[in-house]
C-alpha cells in the first residue's frame, strides 16, 4: 500500500443548496491520502458535512471536481463503484439502520450489490467482528445502546469492504462511553486494516488522534496540518469558534501561571506525562 | 404506556410449525381459508376445527390465545348471528310476538360462527408462529412473479420492513413528545373527547416533522449503501423447503382435500 496514493481529491469545490443561497462551499481544495486518518473541524454551518457528502457523490459540485481514486463523482456510470469505495456513517444511528435485525442490516449493502449468499455470510460475520458487535448479531436494533447502534452502522459500511470510511459527526449523539468505543473501533480499522478515515467532528479530543486536521470556516479550508501544527496557536483556534483541546487548555493556563509546560502538548497522555515528570522533579529537589 | 403495545403477535418458539418454511405456511393458510368455505357443512367444519386444535397443540401456543384474537371481532359474530337467527325463513321451532327462530336459522348461526372462529384462529396461528419480518420476506418471494407485471413487489416489501423497523422508534418518540407537551401544561388525558382530540395536534405535528426528517436521512443512508431497488438483489437468509416442509404440506393437502370433498358429499345427501 502506497501512502502517497491519493484516495480522494477535491479541486476548487463550490456548492450552494439553494440556487440563490449563500455558498456552502466556496472553493475547497483538499486531498486525502490512502490509509490516512483525517479529521475535519469547524463550527456549525462551516460546510464540513456538505464537503463530506461530496466525497461519495451524495452531492455533486456546482463548480470544481471530486475524484475518488480514478473516478470523477460526476460520472454516473461509476456511482456504485464510488459508493462502494467510500462508505459513510451519519450522525443519528437510528436513522441509518434499515433492517429489524443486526446481521440483516449489516448485510443490506451486500444484498444491494448482489453478492452471492455464501460469500455474503462470511463478509457479514467478518464486518461484525471488525466492528465488535458480533455477539449482538441476532438482536433488534432498538434494543441496543447508541454506541452499539453506531457500530452496527459502521459494520454495515465495512461489509462493502470500502477503502475509505467517512464519519459525518457520527459520535455527536453518543454518550462518552459509546463515543470512546466507536472511536477505538475506527482507530483500529485505520491502523489494522488500513482503511482511510475522514472524521467530521466537534470533539477536539478526537481530532487530536488524527494524522492530519483540516479546519473549515465559511465554506473554505482555513487551517490544515498535523494536530500539533493546527492546535499550536490557541488564540487562532478560538477565533475560528472552536474549542481548544482540554489538555492544551490546561497547559496554556499552567504556562501563564509560570509552570514550564511544552507548547507542543495537545493530548491527555502527553499532558499527564509532562505533569508527572514535573512533579517527580519537584520532589527530588 | 405506549411501550406496552406489541406489533404483530409473534410468539417465538421452536415447534415444527415455527420452523416451517414461511412460504409453505402462508400458502397453507390461504388454502385453509378456501377449504373453510368449500367444506361449509357440519362434518367439514368439525374436521377443520379439529385440525386447528391439533395445530395449536403442536405449535405450543395456548388455546386461550384464540380467545384473545377473537375479541375484536366478537361484535361482528354477534351481529350476524342475531340477524341469521331471527330473519332466516324455514321451519319455526320457537315463536314469540314478532320473533321467530327457525331450524335453518340455528343451523346457519352454528355454521357461520364456527367458520369465522376457525378463520380467525387459523390466520392468527400464522402470525403467532411467524415473525412479521419473515412473513414479509415470504410474501415478497411468493409474489415475485407479479413483478413481471410491473407490480412494485419489492418496494412494498421494503416499505413493510422499514415500517416494522421504525414503529418502536416512533412509539418511543411519541411518548417523549407527550411528556414534553405535558411538561408545558398540555392536558392530554382530561376533558371532553373533542378537547382530547384537539390536544393531540401538538403531539402529532412534531411527530410528523420528525418522521419526515428520519425518512430523509434514512433514504440518504440507503443510497450510501448502494440501494437501487429490487433489481439484482440477493438475500442473506435464503429460504429452503426441507423434507419436513414437504411432508407437512402433503399431510395438510390430504386433509384439506377430505374436508373439501365432505362438502360435495354433504350436498349429495
Amino acid at each position: 500500500m502506497k501512502m502517497d496514493e491519493k484516495m480522494i481529491r477535491a479541486e476548487g469545490l463550490e456548492f450552494r443548496y439553494a440556487e440563490e443561497g449563500r455558498k456552502a462551499l466556496d472553493g475547497v481544495s483538499m486531498q486525502v491520502k490512502r490509509g490516512e486518518f483525517v479529521a475535519v473541524l469547524g463550527a456549525n454551518g462551516c460546510g464540513k458535512s456538505t464537503l463530506a457528502k461530496h466525497f461519495n457523490a451524495i452531492l455533486l459540485p456546482e463548480k470544481g471536481d471530486v475524484f475518488v481514486e480514478e473516478f470523477n463523482t460526476k460520472e454516473e456510470e461509476h456511482l456504485y463503484d464510488i459508493r462502494q469505495r467510500v462508505g459513510m456513517v451519519f450522525q443519528n444511528p437510528d436513522n441509518q439502520i434499515v433492517a429489524t435485525m443486526v446481521e440483516e442490516d449489516v448485510a443490506f449493502a451486500l444484498e444491494n450489490l448482489g453478492v452471492p449468499p455464501e460469500e455474503m455470510r462470511a463478509r457479514v460475520d467478518e464486518a461484525m467482528q471488525m466492528a465488535g458487535i458480533y455477539k449482538h448479531r441476532n438482536k433488534a436494533p432498538h434494543k441496543l445502546s447508541g454506541g452499539q447502534k453506531q457500530r452496527v452502522a459502521i459494520a454495515g459500511v465495512i461489509a462493502m469492504r470500502p477503502d475509505c470510511l467517512i464519519m459525518d459527526e457520527s459520535t455527536a449523539m453518543l454518550d462518552p462511553i459509546g463515543r470512546e468505543k466507536v472511536m477505538r473501533t475506527v482507530k483500529r480499522l485505520n491502523t489494522e486494516f488500513g482503511i482511510t478515515v475522514v472524521m467530521i467532528t466537534h470533539y477536539m479530543e478526537e481530532a487530536v488522534q488524527a494524522d492530519r486536521v483540516v479546519v473549515m470556516q465559511n465554506g473554505v479550508v482555513e487551517l490544515e496540518g498535523t494536530p500539533k501544527e493546527v492546535f499550536r496557536d490557541s488564540g487562532r483556534i478560538r477565533s475560528l469558534r472552536l474549542d481548544v483541546p482540554q489538555a492544551k487548555e490546561l497547559c496554556d493556563l499552567l504556562r501563564e501561571a509560570g509552570v514550564p509546560m511544552d507548547e507542543e502538548i495537545i493530548s491527555e497522555e502527553e499532558c499527564a506525562e509532562a505533569l508527572a515528570k514535573l512533579l517527580c522533579g519537584a520532589k527530588r529537589n | 404506556m405506549l411501550k406496552d403495545i406489541t406489533i404483530g403477535q409473534h410468539f417465538p418458539g421452536d415447534s415444527v410449525i415455527h420452523k416451517m418454511d414461511p412460504r409453505a405456511k402462508l400458502l397453507l393458510t390461504v388454502a385453509y381459508i378456501v377449504v373453510l368455505f368449500i367444506g361449509s357443512n357440519p362434518v367439514g367444519l368439525a374436521l377443520s376445527a379439529l385440525f386447528l386444535v391439533v395445530a395449536y397443540r403442536v405449535s405450543g401456543i395456548p388455546l386461550r390465545m384464540v380467545g384473545k384474537s377473537l375479541r375484536p371481532i366478537l361484535p361482528i359474530i354477534l351481529f350476524t348471528s342475531i340477524l341469521n337467527l331471527f330473519f332466516v325463513g324455514g321451519d319455526p321451532v320457537f315463536h314469540w310476538w314478532v320473533f321467530t327462530i327457525t331450524r335453518q336459522g340455528i343451523y346457519n348461526v352454528m355454521v357461520l360462527t364456527v367458520r369465522i372462529v376457525c378463520l380467525i384462529a387459523g390466520t392468527s396461528l400464522l402470525t403467532y408462529t411467524t415473525s412479521p419480518i419473515v412473513l414479509t420476506d415470504a410474501m415478497e418471494r411468493l409474489m415475485k412473479p407479479l413483478a413481471k407485471l410491473h407490480l412494485p413487489v419489492h418496494e412494498l416489501a421494503m416499505m413493510m420492513t422499514i415500517a416494522l423497523r421504525f414503529i418502536p422508534l416512533l412509539i418511543e418518540e411519541t411518548d417523549k413528545i407527550m411528556s414534553a407537551q405535558k411538561a408545558r401544561g398540555a392536558e392530554l388525558d382530561t376533558g371532553k373527547l373533542a378537547d382530547r382530540i384537539r390536544a393531540l395536534i401538538p403531539v402529532l405535528i412534531p411527530l410528523f416533522v420528525s418522521a419526515f426528517r428520519r425518512a430523509d436521512e434514512l433514504a440518504m443512508a440507503m443510497e450510501c449503501r448502494c440501494y437501487h431497488g429490487g433489481e439484482g438483489r440477493t438475500r442473506l437468509h435464503q429460504l429452503h423447503l426441507g423434507g419436513t416442509d414437504y411432508l407437512l404440506v402433503l399431510v395438510c393437502a390430504a386433509l384439506f382435500a377430505v374436508i373439501g370433498c365432505s362438502g360435495i358429499l354433504w350436498g349429495m345427501l
